[in-house]
């Protein structure tokens, strides 16, 4: 193996370093074709000539096998970040592992210029090329694949914060207007932010609107009478409220029992009901004189 | 042995769970406060725990016993200041307490207690009050 080494690939990147790169750039824009999310020449070039760079150095500690150890900190770190930008500019994740695949015809062409007359070191070169960059090309797309479910995991919990607000009606009457469906996830921040308030304010009855859950299922109405038992746990009454026709009728042909759980139509007849059991009223007022002069 | 102190307030009684309820201490309770009840003729009592911040299946199956022992002895039993992260655990546990009337704090279980008493027969069946 030792006498190869000089003739290798860490040999023939460090030699061919800027002639790679130049087939490199043009081969990515190529096959990139004019569809391709808007990456820039400039940040592709930067990007190819760090990673290259990187590339060579752990090329040359020798340790083509595993792209997991130390030698190749740098160049994991420089794909993480080319895959990270890339994917958040809209690219796919087949368009970011196409910066690595890319990259293979050119060592190809490179290796058979230095090997071409001598098939056995040709493809013995060929192999640890192909085995290694497969590696790189695997883990840039699991970076992109990861950058996007971050994103998506942040936009799932902005959602969530979105969609629960617990809204005070009157004095001791609070409001919780679902929307959206309702999953033992959510269910478990409802029920938080319901109980939380319900003890700041001190209110005694809470409406839960379900006006904007599009479906009620078992699991559903489940989580809905876990929240009414532990309001009910801490002293505050629930009323149930936006119930539609087909969900009542879901509700029924389900089985599900609601108990002595308070049920209304809309949130308007729910707040009555509410200021009714606080002995409060609400009255129309006496038209203005002149008015009912006219 | 420490025990968990009953205070007698008019026709009610007052228990104020100041720490950790353990078994024994929850055994205590309930043979002092029945009691309690037979002696001093008490139509309600109100067990505060806004100061327990962790509860198991046998406290919440406890709270229950108590308040059906008592509910026995024509005396009401409120559970008043349950914390939310209690409440979530026993409906968790499936101990949404059926049998046991609630109240935000000491203040409104008095006068749930004293609304319910001026009612002299109506249903011992919580919510529906004033419904």
């Amino acid at each position: 193996m030792a006498q190869n080494k000089e003739k290798s690939l860490p040999q023939l990147l460090a030699n061919r370093e800027a002639e790679i790169l130049k087939e490199w750039l043009a081969e990515q824009i190529r096959s990139r074709g004019s569809g391709s999310a808007g990456i820039k020449e400039d940040d592709l070039r930067r990007q190819s000539a760090e990673f290259l760079n990187a590339f060579q150095k752990a090329a040359e500690s020798g340790d083509l096998d595993d792209i997991q150890t130390e030698n190749w900190t740098r160049v994991r770190e420089v794909l993480t970040d080319v895959s990270r930008e890339q994917a958040r500019q809209g690219a796919s994740p087949a368009d970011v592992a196409l910066f690595i695949f890319s990259l293979k015809q050119i060592i190809f062409r490179s290796l058979q210029a230095e090997f071409g007359e001598n098939p056995e070191a040709f493809a013995r070169e060929i192999w640890s090329a192909t085995m290694v960059l497969d590696r790189l090309g695997l883990f840039t797309t699991q970076v992109a694949m990861k950058s996007r479910e971050e994103t998506i995991a942040r936009q799932q919990a902005e959602m969530m914060e979105l969609s629960t607000p617990v809204v005070k009606l009157w004095e001791g009457i609070l409001a919780l207007p679902l929307i959206g469906t309702l999953d033992s996830e959510r269910t478990q921040v409802v029920m938080e932010s319901l109980l939380e308030e319900i003890v700041r304010t001190g209110a005694a009855i809470a409406i839960i609107d379900i006006t904007g859950v599009p479906t009620v299922d078992t699991l559903v109405a489940q989580h809905l009478l876990k929240t009414v038992a532990a309001a009910r746990l801490m002293g505050a009454e629930c009323i149930i409220s936006g119930i539609r026709p087909q969900i009542a009728s879901t509700i029924v042909h389900l089985g599900v029992d609601l108990g002595d759980v308070t049920t209304k139509a809309t949130l308007a007849d729910a707040f009555a009901v509410a200021l009714r059991r606080s002995n409060m009223t609400v009255v129309r007022m006496a038209p203005p004189r002149k008015q009912a002069a006219e | 042995m420490d025990r968990i102190p009953i205070l007698k307030l008019g026709d009610f009684l007052l228990v104020t769970v100041q720490v950790d309820m353990h078994d024994r201490l929850a055994m205590n309770l309930q043979e002092d406060l029945t009691e309690k009840i037979v002696a001093t003729h008490a139509r309600g009592v109100l067990i505060d725990i806004s100061a327990l911040d962790i509860v198991d299946s046998f406290i919440g199956r406890m709270l229950g016993n108590i308040a059906a022992m008592s509910g026995i002895l024509d005396a009401k039993t409120v559970v008043v200041g349950m914390r939310p992260a209690v409440a979530i655990t026993l409906v968790e546990l499936g101990l949404s307490l059926p049998g046991v009337r609630t109240a935000l704090n000491v203040e409104k279980g008095m006068e749930l207690l004293r609304a319910s008493l001026d009612r002299y027969f109506d249903e011992p069946v919580p919510g529906e009050e004033g419904g």
